[in-house]
């Protein structure tokens, strides 16, 4: 997807830039709707962030984004200067939210390469009539503002009347002003010459190096914006063309009635028309200069001022990379056949002062890709707001530890899953607050949502105190649709609770707009399980229910224990590994199924044996002679059998090929890694093998 | 500047068009079209994968890149023969799947011109010259020029079925 637009930096820096204007906004405004109404600074900040939006969106040509923006920051103009009184709040910011939608589903489409189509003069018109409503009803002296428009009108006409004349060659002078305060007024300039390239073939500016001197901005605040022009096109049409130029203040438009003044000034330029090479050579520094302004634009949007650069995902995954083959190359070197049995202690010690820095290389790499949670977390806010207008219901959104940090792809994955989570509680969780008065509960729903590490694992906790599970309409549903074999009393909790993650379960009777479909808790369990995380359902009836999701920091690069099966090498996560121990010969039992079980410390455990689940041929087959690694993994233990401990390693988790991914999933393999000395091993998936035998 | 970009791709195509590789199995000699070969390796060892079909042998480390090894001979229903050092891995890249093909032994590249490539007899579909997408004459010789992206596609879709 990045790959799409990597290649427009100026793009890449708008979608980028007005993805997190968005955001901003939209907490904003959802945090002045818990609050009575818009504070002054809410005020002045949601029209800053138009104001942007709609400059860049401009810049860029996207001129449904910027009209609309346009018509929004009108609105917080008013807001702003007059200070009505009256003002619908919630009307407000439907209309801003739904603005917000709007502009992200152009934005996406941006990312995509398709054209931003989206008509937006509905949102347009509506805002329009929210202000001149708001105007209505506060009838101060609002007049100024509108009559700032009409002068611009005025203008307009009166010069109208001078030239309705030829259609012939016509020669224009045209003086334009921007707006105070909009900044970049070479930039908007050159946007009108590069607009003005479509219409016409001659024309010539003053100041004429707008875009490589900085200092033409101060010349174009001061004197203006000064074009000539020599086009078909009559008065009027020259001047609709001009004034759609965005953050316009003035146009003076002149027809010129003799060439002189047009001749004068082509003399003056020795470059009579701007050839497309020099145009080329502008469109760099344009970049240059809009990265400053975003520079600048950083400045005062955070108040405490860090020095941030933004980096390109893929350049991120490829430092990732290098540093996963460094600490390969590091391990080939210092596990290194010919070193065997050789005393080298200045070299062992080198070699750990390597192995520090690369570890912490590796540590570092690591932390540059590391996210807090807190934007995934905010978006959840909208969710809840929407949700609850739309059933009516009272919910609180606590959030607890969002300052938590996890990998940036896994963010990514569990975003939608956390949505989904917080939906159903809204959805099937929360009861109305009738309901819930009835049931002694306070009115207003909480749902909790909470992050938190745990060692090397991240837990993020969705928490709600609505009507629970119900176990045993749960199991009738589930037997309804054939989803269980076993009888209801011999189910634990936890074995009911998890029925609701099988797919197409729904307890649901009518199919909402929300939820209800039954694709739901199964494809969150999917998307946790992609990056190798678990999920856990815990519930009491008319308290709450609680889920649960496990994630690993880090996907790429894990502590592993080697071991090795006949001539095949494999890796488990050293997490799962409780312990491992040679077993004696008593202490294994088999039943009439030919299921072995090992009896440990008073608890009994299935054995698989490696070799013969991957059907690998060892000499080792007697468990005396081989070696029993202990695994758990979601509460569930498993007893590995395989030849022999090879030592821990730290290794790069690499995907199997796509093409043996094709034929099917293998069973129990998580992916494969390279060890020191150049070999495969496959890495075992824990979670796979335990749920097989257990 | 992009009319040079295509006339060197041009170039490109015009000196790899009509080449192939070849090498032998059994008496018969087979070929590849050269766009496809990325290179040629020795043997090295091979990691196993359990639970795939017999042919893909399994996964070979090329220089930090992981890629799957497929026995040509499996895969045209020979019987496997012991690696020694003459066999070799031709790795291909076919619609952007890097894999290994393990090969008895590579010959040469043969330049066929279009008017010596004849279509393969039509036979019954279901015998293996499905793999065969031209037979190109070489003096006397008879060099069976592969289908690669049948290769890699035809019969994975079919066990794909099965499994399901």
């Amino acid at each position: 997807m990045l790959d799409q637009y990597i290649n427009e930096p100026m793009l890449e820096m708008f979608i980028f830039e007005t993805e997190q204007l968005i955001v901003q906004l939209e907490q904003i405004i959802l945090s002045s709707e818990k609050g009575s109404c818009f504070t002054p600074t809410a005020i002045n900040d949601i029209f800053r962030i138009m104001h942007t939006i709609k400059g860049s969106s401009a810049m860029m040509m996207f001129n449904n984004i910027s009209t609309l923006s346009h018509s929004m920051e009108d609105v917080f103009y008013y807001l702003r200067e007059d200070k009505p009184e009256h003002v619908d709040c919630t009307g407000l910011s439907d209309l801003v939210l739904e603005s917000i939608d709007f502009i992200k589903v152009e934005i996406e489409k941006i990312k995509y390469g398709k054209q931003t189509d989206g008509d937006s003069s509905m949102l347009t018109d509506l805002l329009k009539d929210f202000l001149s409503a708001l105007m209505k009803e506060n009838n101060s002296n609002t007049f100024e503002y509108k009559v700032g428009l009409e002068e611009k009108k005025q203008q307009y006409y009166i010069m109208q009347e001078k030239v309705i004349t030829t259609v012939y060659k016509n020669k224009y002078k045209a003086v334009i002003y921007f707006e105070e305060g909009c900044e970049m007024e070479n930039i908007h300039a050159y946007t009108i010459i590069r607009n003005l390239k479509e219409i016409t073939e001659e024309y010539y500016f003053l100041p004429e190096d707008i875009i490589d001197n900085d200092e033409s901005i101060e010349v174009i605040r001061k004197e203006g914006f000064q074009i000539f022009i020599n086009s078909d096109y009559s008065y009027q049409k020259m001047h609709d063309f001009l004034m759609q130029t965005i953050f316009l203040k003035e146009l003076e438009l002149t027809q010129l009635e003799n060439d002189d003044e047009f001749k004068r000034f082509k003399k003056k330029t020795d470059q009579p028309v701007i050839q497309d090479n020099k145009i080329k050579g502008p469109d760099l520094n344009n970049h240059q200069t809009e990265e400053e302004h975003d520079a600048e634009k950083y400045n005062y949007s955070s108040a405490s001022t860090q020095s941030i650069i933004s980096v390109s995902v893929s350049k991120l995954d490829k430092l990732m990379d290098l540093v996963g083959e460094m600490v390969i190359a590091e391990a080939m070197v210092i596990q290194n056949p010919d070193l065997q049995g050789l005393e080298l202690d200045n070299f062992q010690k080198a070699a750990r002062q390597l192995n520090k820095i690369t570890s912490e290389m590796q540590d570092m790499v690591m932390s540059i890709r590391m996210v807090p949670l807190s934007a995934t977390f905010q978006k959840m806010h909208r969710i809840v707001r929407d949700m609850c207008k739309k059933l009516g219901k009272e919910v609180e959104l606590n959030i607890i530890g969002e300052e938590t940090e996890v990998d940036k792809n896994i963010i990514e994955h569990i975003s939608d899953p956390l949505m989904h989570l917080v939906r159903n509680s809204i959805d099937h969780g929360i009861e109305s607050s009738e309901e819930r008065v009835a049931k002694g509960k306070s009115a207003v729903g909480t749902i909790t949502l909470e992050a938190k590490n745990a060692g090397s694992e991240v837990l993020v906790i969705v928490k709600d105190n609505g009507r629970g599970l119900d176990k045993s309409k749960i199991y009738q549903k589930a037997k309804e649709k054939g989803l269980v074999y076993k009888n209801e009393d011999e189910m634990s909790d936890k074995e009911i609770f998890n029925l609701i993650l099988l797919p197409g379960f729904s307890t649901n009777d009518i199919v909402s707009e929300f939820s209800g479909r039954g694709v739901g808790m199964d494809v969150v369990l999917k998307n946790i399980e992609t990056v190798g995380g678990s999920l856990l359902v815990d519930s009491i009836l008319d308290i709450g229910t609680t889920i649960t999701l496990k994630i690993s920091l880090t996907l790429a690069i894990i502590d592993g224990m080697n071991i090795k099966v006949g001539n095949s090498f494999y890796t488990i996560p050293t997490i799962a590994i409780k312990e491992s121990f040679r077993p004696k010969p008593r202490e294994i039992i088999t039943d009439p199924d030919g299921n072995e079980m090992i009896m440990v410390r008073g608890k009994c455990y299935p054995i698989l044996r490696l070799h013969e689940h991957y059907k690998i041929k060892t000499k080792v087959t007697n468990f005396i002679d081989g070696i029993i690694i202990m695994v758990e993994q979601e509460d569930k233990t498993l007893c590995i059998f395989a030849d022999e401990l090879l030592g821990q390693q730290q290794v790069v988790v690499k995907a199997l090929p796509v093409y043996i991914q094709r034929f099917r999933k293998v069973k129990g393999l998580a992916g494969c890694t390279l060890l020191g000395d150049g070999s495969i091993s496959l890495i075992l998936d824990v979670a796979e093998l335990v749920n097989l035998r257990a | 500047m992009a009319e040079i970009i295509d006339n060197i791709k041009e170039l490109e195509e015009d000196t790899q068009k009509g080449r192939f590789l070849t090498f032998s199995l059994d008496k018969e000699s087979y070929g590849i079209e050269i766009k496809y070969v990325t290179e040629i390796i020795g043997i090295q060892e091979i990691t196993e994968i359990p639970e795939l079909p017999d042919y893909v042998r399994g996964i070979i480390n090329l220089r930090g890149k992981i890629i799957p090894v497929m026995d040509i001979r499996l895969r045209f229903k020979k019987e496997s023969k012991e690696y020694n050092d003459r066999t070799c891995v031709i790795v291909v890249d076919i619609m952007d799947i890097s894999i290994g093909i393990v090969v008895d032994s590579v010959s040469e590249v043969l330049t066929i011109p279009e008017h010596d490539i004849v279509e393969p007899p039509q036979m019954n579909k279901s015998y293996n010259n499905r793999y065969i997408k031209n037979i190109g004459k070489v003096g006397n010789d008879v060099k069976l020029l592969l289908d690669c992206e049948k290769l890699l596609t035809d019969e994975e879709i079919d066990d794909l079925h099965e499994s399901f």
